[in-house]
């Protein structure tokens, strides 16, 4: 129940954000759209907890800022590699253990990892994943698993 | 000119610089998965340059709050499609680059020409 008033929260928002009417008729039928389709959500039984996190809103927001500074850190660091007169380029695929033990948690971290520049995943397979890193400096980075640490960890705690 | 306006115009100018040098990453990098991470640099801060700085010429608006939303669909849409590729290129059997000792820096082994 929790789920769905989040939900209907959501996509009343949602609504009224992309669309900015305030006229009575036009937020009517938004009304019905809304209840239309988390009527729809509902019957599809895809409102829980995975697809609707609400137990770490305030802990994602925090996990999403740490990731906005460190894709700018490495960005800069991209930037100096792709400028430099003889890139510092070591191509090389590495295999690092994860502690994510739930899906929701190695979606949410191998995303990160393709996000910051100089890495991307190439697989998730059981609690290893497969890296391609640019060069020894972002190999390391992700072999040190510092954003493996940052994912809230009450992502884990549901499943 | 006031201040808004400069940032706004320092941002979309950082924007367009990262652009630029995103472009000549792909350009300058040996092979398709470091092409791959060259083109990160434009998913990324390239887009959020740009999006704050036409966040500052919206001001407090309904378009700021759309624009925001754009930038997190970005965020959550540009590494699905980078992750599609490059295991794509895996499973296709495309080897990665790797540096040799002999022609240390660019060879011009992994060139696709």
């Amino acid at each position: 129940m929790k789920h769905m008033t989040g939900l209907l929260f959501f996509l009343a928002l949602l609504w009224w954000v992309l669309s900015g009417y305030t006229k009575p008729l036009l937020i009517s039928l938004g009304i019905v759209s809304v209840l239309f389709v988390a009527f729809v959500a509902h019957r599809m039984d895809v409102v829980d907890e995975e697809s609707h996190p609400l137990h770490l809103s305030m802990k994602l927001v925090r996990y999403w800022l740490y990731l906005l500074w460190e894709i700018g850190v490495s960005n800069v660091k991209m930037v100096v590699t792709i400028l430099s007169r003889n890139p510092d380029i070591d191509p090389r695929i590495i295999n690092v253990r994860i502690n994510q033990r739930s899906e929701l948690g190695k979606v949410v971290l191998g995303n990160s990892v393709t996000l910051t520049p100089g890495t991307v995943t190439l697989q998730v397979e059981g609690d290893m994943i497969e890296v391609h890193a640019l060069n020894e400096e972002s190999a390391e980075g992700v072999e040190q698993g510092t954003l493996d640490e940052r994912v809230p960890a009450s992502i884990e705690e549901k499943s | 000119m006031d201040i808004v306006q400069v940032l706004s115009a320092i941002l979309l100018g950082l924007g367009a610089v990262l652009g630029v040098v995103g472009a000549i990453g792909i350009l300058r990098f040996p092979d398709f998965y470091t092409r791959m991470h060259a083109a990160g640099i434009t998913d990324t801060l390239c887009t959020g340059f740009f999006v704050g700085g036409l966040m500052l010429q919206f001001g407090l608006t309904l378009a700021s709050v759309k624009l925001l939303l754009i930038f997190m669909f970005m965020l959550f849409t540009c590494p699905t499609a980078t992750h599609a590729l490059a295991k794509a290129a895996r499973h296709g059997g495309l080897k990665p680059w790797v540096k040799t000792d002999a022609g240390a820096g660019l060879g011009n082994e992994g060139r696709a020409s």
